[in-house]
């Protein structure tokens, strides 16, 4: 509870007054367990359409292994169809081309006022199609997404060219014009929210969309798909389509009239997302990929503080984040301490149903991540990492894990190497500075990284010294809208969120006029 | 923004002419007036759809005739009121109570409260001050037709003006600096040296902010929305002549849920109330929007009290410069609206008009005929297209300055005095044949007089044009890219429009040279005149590049 605590303090807008935006443990409304699922097709050209090969696959809800719902599974063909529509709607001239940059941000403004008004039946949907604990849903994933979209609303009339001072006679100027359609491809752990980190940027710098959501998550996706078309976005303009990666992603990524394509996702498929880039039309790519992240405990952190918000670092959404620290590395002084208060806190973390309030950790995503965690776990007893705590099955139904911490580990054991994507967190021993620092940067990946401490010098010794988009001192997975989120080496390409990531939806065309006489 | 419905309602005559726009349909044709009030999210994707003509709402009773305090309704400390006209009928439409030295200092004391360290407003999220300036936004669009009739019966500026100019105008501004709030960033600076820098963009403080009568509510938008962004608290002044819609603003501010003291609003008169936020020693940083001869006394108080920041927009006597090779019709068109707009009451008037000798007599013809057929009357009332002028003094001053035209020598095409006996309306006047050192090409006139002056070369028309010691704004009608380019460029004002005049926007900075003022409000610049810029240094043990 102290968890969902401090993400919840996090996120409290400290204004009285503004009432459709407060969000508190008691505020939370009492959440319908079957929400009624209202949309399974392919939403294309502001309209729902079936697959063109009918086909249809089955959503489940984590926590049970049930059946929620048939959902229309896109192919090749659907992508095509939805990238004609996206085309069409960017074409020269067309309604969304010709609007003000102002009344884009007004949609997304508006489309944020609809999330918001359909919080709690958003949230509802997300925990039965994803397994996250419904109080963090409504009080976490859904409020971030309203503000990221209001972020970005604000952007899109003030994403500003230059004029150059360029030699010779000339004036030059530079529009910031959008690149055109873009594919984008989300994953699962967190639906609704990677959706807004997507969608924001690239409707707020004039481009169009054709997405492809998770195939175990498509739900709330649709739903918002409602919601784009209710605030009245031209059509076109966002075309959602369920489906799997090899068939529909795949399609998407080569492409040949798709001009940008953005993945969050494995490593492994961000690799073959550049490769399909390369060998179809060179579209710009942007990866937001997986992380090993390191979590620094100097000795003269704050111990509760660290403690608390190492587990919070690890356990958030079952493990199931790119950013999780999953290397803690503690200084010696301190190791024993803070593993024996680790060890009680994962023990009194609340497993099961997610639509119960109490519930801290609900089920992972699906079977073939469920497995791959155990299987994980099973590698770090067979490598001598010490299990301190959990390690198992949590429950006889569902995808459920338990809280788990392996002890003793060592930097060249498989559970420190690669990524995890659960509910299984290594503490690892350093002594000093120097070989923290170069321990925590010897991975292939980049993305996040934190550091408690007291001591200003070392905060900044470790700040800059770590290789990874995002650090955090004295805290752990604090996100805002406007700051940027991406990877370093293997954790990326490219900036999302901030103002960073409207560079990343935007070609600039540099215009240059003949004067007859220069005038500074 | 203004220009649309400028030209629009104008040139159709008929107001009925004006299509609503609804969200599905929101790509600005031309010809069209946009309306994005009604957002009735279950018609999102439906055609565009004709609504009925806004009309005033009759019978309207003012409600708000304090000083809003505090978050707080306040009689004058000196008990003191005073008397708000309509200058369409000159009928008493209510007394407000008149701020002086002793209410400023009260305000200044509740902005300087609500600004402390680890007040509620100093603790806010960026983004929450951006939520509370849009949900600003959405309550002036919810009274919208109210403020509208209030804006129109106390300035005398016809209502739907007021209704697809200004209030439109006002709530963009609102939603735009919104927008703002979070993304006011600062850098972090590679410094030389074991250091780590950052800037951190803070708010200056208490703000006074004075605004004219010209465009009340949307001067009110154009002040408060960048401080309040950047996390300033305000103490705004309205002017005598028009406070009644500012302080249905302030119960909006209320409503929306600013936390007290962030804004206050005292309406009260220049030589007292504007000069005590002048000389106020705990006010940071003074706006004023108006005439530069008082702009000159702002500056002089700043020197004379505590090197307050100031900044200044102020009068312009601009040029509108139009070649041979334009499109006439449209040409005309525009010169004509860039005058005559708002009774001729804005700073931006183009009211030096320069023609090219090869055209000015059609020019002069079309614009003389133009201004004839201007219908004058009830500015409440759907067809008329210029109202009074604002109060008896400006009348008395305008008439004085067309009397000097006449006797220096100008010709006088149209108008040229008085409309409808014992009331402020003034005929619209064209002047032709003007000479660059007639009063009337020299002086800031305010009201429906235009002069229309020959000219033979682009390089003559440089100078000329230059030849004041305004500017604040300009315009060009060309086809020929080379000649806008050069004339662009030469022209010394903070705007220059190309085959458009008036083409103002939230997004677009707004402000003058030389002395027109000093400073810019809107677009992303207007930040830089509501934020201190503070350097942190740390020394650290070792650089990692």
């Amino acid at each position: 509870r102290t968890m969902l605590r401090v993400v919840l303090s996090r996120t409290f807008p400290r204004i009285s007054g503004i009432s459709n935006c407060q969000y508190s443990a008691a505020a939370i409304p009492v959440p319908s367990a079957q929400p009624e699922v209202h949309y399974n097709k392919l939403f294309i050209n502001n309209e729902w359409q079936d697959a063109i090969s009918k086909r249809s696959f089955p959503t489940i809800n984590p926590a049970t292994g049930e059946v929620i719902c048939q959902v229309a599974e896109a192919d090749k063909a659907d992508v095509d169809k939805a990238v004609k529509a996206a085309r069409e709607a960017f074409r020269f001239g067309s309604p969304w081309r010709r609007m003000d940059a102002s009344d884009r941000g007004l949609l997304l403004s508006r489309l944020a006022d609809a999330i918001e008004r359909d919080t709690a039946y958003l949230a509802e949907l997300e925990t039965l199609d994803n397994g996250k604990p419904y109080a963090v849903s409504y009080s976490v994933d859904v409020p971030m997404v309203v503000k990221c979209l209001r972020y970005c609303a604000g952007w899109a009339d003030k994403w500003e060219g230059k004029t150059i001072p360029i030699d010779g006679d000339f004036f030059c100027y530079t529009r910031h014009e959008p690149i055109g359609v873009c594919g984008q491809i989300i994953p699962w752990n967190f639906p609704l929210l990677m959706q807004a980190w997507k969608l924001g940027p690239a409707l707020a710098t004039g481009n169009t969309v054709v997405m492809k959501v998770a195939e175990q998550t498509p739900l709330t996706a649709l739903y918002v798909a409602s919601l784009i078309k209710e605030v009245g976005f031209p059509p076109g303009v966002v075309n959602i389509l369920p489906g799997m990666g090899p068939s529909a992603g795949s399609a998407i990524a080569s492409h040949m009239d798709v001009d940008k394509v953005a993945f969050t996702g494995s490593t492994e498929v961000g690799h073959l997302i550049q490769q399909a880039s390369g060998s179809s039309n060179l579209k710009k790519v942007t990866l937001e990929l997986g992380g090993k992240s390191p979590n620094i405990i100097m000795s003269d952190a704050n111990m509760a503080e660290a403690v608390e918000q190492s587990h919070f670092a690890l356990f958030f959404n079952q493990g199931q984040c790119c950013c999780a620290g999953s290397r803690t590395y503690v200084q010696d002084t301190i190791y024993d301490e803070f593993m024996e208060r680790s060890v009680e806190r994962a023990k009194s973390r609340v497993v099961g149903d997610p639509f119960n309030m109490k519930t801290e950790q609900g089920p992972q995503v699906d079977e073939e991540q469920f497995k791959k965690i155990l299987g994980y776990i099973s590698s770090g007893k067979r490598e001598g990492a010490k299990l301190m705590c959990g390690g198992g099955v949590a429950a006889d139904r569902g995808y459920f894990i338990q809280p788990t911490i392996f002890g003793d580990v060592q930097d060249g054991m498989t559970i420190a190497r690669e990524e995890i994507f659960g509910p299984v967190m290594q503490i690892l021993k350093f002594k000093t500075l120097e070989e923290v620092v170069e321990r925590a940067n010897d991975t292939k990946y980049g993305l996040a990284a934190a550091v408690f401490t007291k001591d200003i010098d070392k905060a900044h010794y470790i700040s800059s010294g770590i290789r990874a988009g995002t650090v955090w001192i004295n805290c752990y997975n604090v996100f805002g809208a406007q700051a940027p989120f991406g990877g370093y080496k293997y954790s990326g390409n490219g900036r999302e969120l901030g103002e960073y990531g409207l560079d990343n939806y935007t070609e600039v065309k540099t215009v240059t006029i003949k004067v007859p006489q220069k005038n500074s | 923004m203004p220009v649309i419905g400028v030209e629009n309602v104008q040139s159709a005559g008929a107001p009925s002419a004006c299509t609503v726009g609804k969200q599905g349909n929101m790509s600005s044709e031309p010809g069209n007036c946009q309306n994005h009030q009604d957002h009735d999210p279950d018609h999102g994707d439906a055609g565009p759809a004709k609504q009925t003509m806004p009309m005033p709402v009759p019978n309207l009773e003012v409600q708000y005739t304090k000083i809003f305090i505090d978050n707080e309704w306040h009689e004058s400390c000196s008990g003191r009121k005073m008397p708000v006209h309509n200058p369409a009928t000159g009928d008493l439409l209510c007394e407000v109570e008149e701020a002086d030295t002793e209410d400023v200092d009260k305000a200044v004391q509740s902005a300087r409260a609500a600004f402390q360290l680890g007040s509620p407003w100093r603790c806010m999220d960026a983004s929450d001050r951006g939520l509370l300036l849009n949900r600003l936004a959405d309550l002036v669009e919810r009274d919208r037709l109210r403020l509208a009739t209030l804006e129109a019966l106390d300035s005398g500026k016809i209502f739907l003006m007021a209704y697809f100019v200004d209030l439109m105008a006002t709530v963009k501004t609102l939603r735009y600096y919104g927008g703002w709030a979070d993304k006011i960033q600062g850098k972090t600076i590679p410094v030389d040296g074991e250091y780590f820098t950052y800037t951190r963009h803070e708010p200056i403080g208490v703000c006074g902010q004075i605004i004219p009568w010209n465009f009340p509510v949307m001067m009110f938008a154009w002040k408060v929305a960048p401080a309040l962004c950047c996390g300033n608290t305000v103490i705004i002044k309205p002017a005598e002549q028009t406070p009644l819609t500012a302080l249905h603003m302030a119960c909006l501010i209320k409503e929306a849920g600013f936390p007290p003291g962030v804004v206050n609003v005292l309406p009260g008169y220049g030589p007292t109330a504007g000069s005590a936020i002048a000389h106020h020693m705990d006010i940071d940083k003074i706006a004023f929007t108006g005439s530069t001869a008082v702009g000159k006394l702002i500056q002089k108080a700043a020197g004379d009290s505590n090197l307050k920041r100031v900044t200044l927009e102020l009068g312009g006597k601009n040029p509108n410069i139009v070649f041979a090779d334009c499109d006439l019709e449209y040409a005309v068109e525009q010169a004509h609206s860039g005058l005559f707009f708002n009774q001729g009451q804005c700073c931006l008037a183009g009211s030096r008009v320069f023609v090219e000798d090869s055209i000015y007599e059609e020019f002069v013809c079309r614009s003389a005929e133009k201004a004839r057929n201007k219908v004058l009357g009830n500015p409440l009332v759907p067809g008329v297209d210029q109202g009074p002028q604002i109060d008896q003094k400006q009348f008395d001053k305008i008439l004085e300055l067309i009397e000097s035209g006449k006797k220096e020598g100008a010709t006088l095409e149209c108008g040229g005095g008085p409309w409808n006996r014992n009331s402020l309306f003034i005929q619209p006047t064209v002047f032709s044949n003007v000479t660059d050192d007639m009063r009337i090409a020299r002086e800031e006139i305010f009201g429906p007089v235009q002069q229309i002056m020959r000219f033979r070369s682009v390089n003559e028309v440089i100078q000329r044009a230059n030849a004041t010691h305004y500017g604040l704004a300009a315009g060009v009608f060309t086809n020929d890219i080379d000649k806008a380019l050069t004339v662009s460029s030469a022209l010394q004002a903070g705007m220059v429009w190309v085959n458009c005049y008036n083409a103002m926007s939230t997004q677009c900075p707004f402000g003058g040279f030389k002395m027109s003022g000093n400073g810019r409000e809107l677009g992303e610049y207007a930040l830089q005149e509501y934020t201190e810029v503070k350097a942190v240094t740390i020394k650290i043990s070792q650089k990692n590049s």
